[in-house]
């Protein structure tokens, strides 16, 4: 055999080799098999010998990041044995590079997971992260938090079941969607504060009247509308239902009058010209920074916008949650990212203990102290004044005495894609409530049939 | 594979040797050599773009979520692509960019390389660099940018109303009709420089004795062009071409930062399908097959696009 030949014949043997010997996913099976914590849990670390823990987070804007660092230097301080190796990304980043993290042959210690299905799901699924129930019980965590918030971290063993089994994760804040108001705004238009949805509908036709933008809107990117929906949906239909929709658990449809009603509202807003010009060609952070500048009277957004508004309107701004007809706030929100122990972890305890302190009493001061939303102890913590104070106090009300609904792109992998086309053509009169409905129902019942 | 082997091999060697006894092939050491010398590009070239090409060819095979155990499912991913219609439309709106990308600036590049060139304008210099900038410009900043000319309040829709065509504004990238003529149009103005700027360096060559032939033969400034610069300019055409078909078929970061595929799915490309797969859905299996789908096609585009040049 000439030379040519044989190094032709040694390449292609040596590709057929490679193809052959390890199909993706199969060369780190046996590391990721876990020495889960069988009830021999403990919550003594501090002769745990020396210890690094690598933690990954995305706490990286200024008061989050600030928290973080005041903790772990806490953390560290109380267990010198302890040393904490933090890698912090932005959340984009985090989500695409957690998946690989994982798999890593040397992973991260205690991570921050989304929720979904299609991260915390699918972690859950291939036992990537280790049940936290027997902690929990250990440090008393089942009753530091609310079930309502505990449940966006809870999986079943399989990750079929969302919302109800094992506790994978704690969270450090917490998260509320509701209506941004300009005081003055209000004052010039003679309209009193609205307390619910009826009345919040007759300030947005007093508003357009008058010839004032009545709510700002920046949909360029898809998501931001699930924010304006879901609080809407919340007005007309019933809680049970939505947290069913929404964490993708069998039994509820999209289909029904309720879901079509609120989708008409929607529309009908964008039909009325509610909304500012090119809603969906607008971008995000231009539409609050245009109701920061006064133009528009209401923007419906999530609390991570109190900072900002507050810092450019001062004492102009404030923050509210429509009433139900039942009397009662419901809407969107939840927790930030909870912080989950990988299964490849040679230091669960230690993990444990971390994730403990910083969701202690002590931490949820600290992050008051930072302006960000502690998730426990929320109306305590609550400053005295400002759109903050006004947001402590929401959440708390809804967390306490309303319904915390949870984020619709939870549902199933594709639905936050899905959601946001369909609220794009809702938005843009190219759907009709009814086409919007079945478009949603169709991935819902498509992943809950397939999901067994 | 076979007929190198031939020519290399015993075929070739062999009679050479036999006819020059005395005179030995000229060898410069073992045989080893040649290999060592192309061994660290070849290396290179192998580790980030051989391998990582196989292994994505691989996982097409696979249905994997990145993390798990993966399943062997053969060519059900391709069938899954011809099938889905959300990627027939990406695969459709990455040829309406080759419109924008390739054909618009070739017609452009034509006009402008053929007037600087012919024209003896002062400054071409400060001309030519301004045509090429967008070409230096991170593509990113180029599409933050622009999602700021194209905004509702932005300076496209403010010039418009200035001028009287204020009927004509409108949120370019919240408008299922013009969204993605209105990406694309970003994507002519960065290719105009670079094909112009290829297109000025072929004529550049064309030996003004031809125009003077054809203008004593009567021809005005329009024959000429067809008659003589344009048949000149064939190989840089055919480069141009690869490269901004390439470019248009593979755009990812422009349709990522300003629309997100958006209004709906009217901007949706095949790249973004690959990303969205891979990194948000978790269908590393189904992501892979397109990126492979999208590169045998960027291939038979390119092979047409060079036959078509290099034909006699």
């Amino acid at each position: 055999m000439n030379r040519s030949k044989l190094s032709a014949g040694l390449a292609g043997t040596a590709l057929l080799v490679t193809l052959a010997a390890c199909a993706p996913g199969s060369g780190t099976e046996e590391e990721t098999t876990a020495d889960a914590p069988s009830g021999e849990v403990s919550t003594d670390i501090s002769d745990a010998g020396d210890v690094t823990l690598t933690v990954w987070d995305q706490e990286v804007r200024g008061g989050q990041d600030e928290q973080m660092s005041q903790l772990n230097d806490a953390f560290m301080e109380q267990y010198p044995n302890v040393t904490i190796d933090r890698n912090s990304q932005s959340f984009d980043d985090l989500a695409t590079t957690l998946r690989l993290a994982l798999t890593d042959e040397d992973p991260p210690d205690v991570v921050q997971s989304n929720n979904g299905r299609n991260t915390m799901g699918q972690f859950v699924a291939d036992s990537q992260l280790v049940p936290l129930d027997d902690y929990a019980d250990a440090y008393g965590w089942f009753d530091r938090f609310s079930p309502n918030t505990l449940q966006y971290s809870t999986y079943s063993e399989d990750a079929k079941t969302f919302g109800d089994g094992n506790l994978y994760g704690l969270p450090q804040v917490g998260e509320v969607v509701g209506v941004f108001y300009s005081k003055s705004k209000l004052d010039d238009l003679g309209v009193e504060l609205p307390t619910d949805w009826t009345t919040f509908d007759d300030a947005l036709a007093t508003a357009k009247e008058a010839g004032e933008v009545p709510i700002q809107l920046g949909n360029i990117d898809q998501w931001p509308a699930i924010h304006v929906f879901g609080p809407v949906q919340g007005g007309s239909v019933d809680a049970e239902q939505i947290v069913d929709l929404g964490l993708g658990n069998s039994g509820a449809s999209w289909t029904t009058p309720e879901n079509v009603e609120a989708a008409t509202t929607l529309q009908g807003w964008a039909d009325a010209g509610y909304f500012n010009d090119g809603v969906n060609g607008t971008d995000y952070d231009a539409a609050w920074q245009n109701f920061a500048d006064g133009e528009g009277v209401f923007l419906i957004g999530g609390s991570w916008l109190a900072a900002d508004l507050g810092d450019a309107m001062q004492d102009d701004v404030g923050f509210f949650v429509p009433d139900t007809a039942d009397g009662v706030p419901a809407t969107t929100g939840g927790t930030g990212l909870p912080f989950a122990i990988t299964s490849a972890s040679e230091n669960p305890d230690v993990a444990a203990a971390y994730i403990d302190f910083i969701t202690s009493d002590d931490a949820m001061q600290v992050l008051a102290d930072t302006d960000n939303l502690p998730v426990n102890d929320t109306a305590e913590l609550a400053p005295d004044e400002g759109v903050l104070g006004d947001v402590f106090a929401s959440f708390a009300r809804v967390t306490d005495e309303g319904n915390l609904l949870p984020y619709l792109d939870y549902a199933t992998p594709t639905f936050s894609d899905t959601l946001g086309q369909a609220l794009q053509d809702l938005l843009d009169g190219r759907a009709t409530p009814e086409e919007f409905t079945e478009t949603l129902e169709t991935d819902y019942s498509e992943f809950v049939s397939s999901n067994g | 594979m076979a007929d190198v082997t031939t020519v290399t091999g015993r075929g070739a060697s062999r009679p050479v040797r036999r006819a020059v006894p005395r005179r030995p092939a000229r060898r410069d050491g073992p045989a080893w050599v040649p290999y060592a010398f192309i061994a660290p590009a070849l290396l290179l070239y192998g580790a980030f773009l051989l391998y990582p090409l196989v292994r994505a060819a691989q996982f097409s095979l696979f249905d994997w979520n990145g993390i798990g155990a993966a399943e062997f499912v053969g060519l059900a991913n391709y069938v899954d692509i011809v099938h889905d219609e959300r990627l027939r439309e990406a695969f459709w709106h990455a040829l309406v960019l080759v419109f924008f990308y390739a054909i618009l600036p070739l017609c452009i590049g034509l006009v402008l390389a053929a007037l600087l060139t012919r024209a003896k304008v002062r400054g071409l210099g400060f001309f030519r660099t301004v045509i090429f900038l967008p070409q230096v410009i991170a593509m990113v900043v180029v599409a933050v940018t622009w999602r700021q000319i194209y905004a509702p309040d932005g300076p496209l829709n403010g010039l418009l109303r200035a001028v009287g065509l204020g009927s004509l504004a409108r949120p370019w990238l919240g408008d299922y009709t013009f969204t993605l003529p209105a990406v694309g149009l970003i994507g002519t103005w960065v290719s105009t420089g670079l094909v112009t700027v290829l297109l000025m360096a072929g004529m550049s060559r064309v030996s003004p004795d031809l125009y003077e032939a054809a203008r004593l033969d009567g021809a005005g400034p329009v024959q000429e062009f067809f008659a003589i610069t344009l048949p000149a300019v064939r190989g840089e055409i055919t480069v141009a071409l690869t490269l901004t078909i390439v470019a248009a078929l593979k755009t990812f970061d422009l349709v990522y930062v300003t629309t997100s595929g958006g209004p709906g799915t009217s901007t949706t490309v095949p790249s973004y399908e690959v990303y969205r797969r891979a990194f948000e859905l978790g269908e590393v299996g189904s992501a892979a097959a397109i990126g492979v789908t999208l590169t045998i096609l960027v291939f038979i585009i390119n092979a047409g696009v060079n036959w078509f040049g290099e034909r006699k």
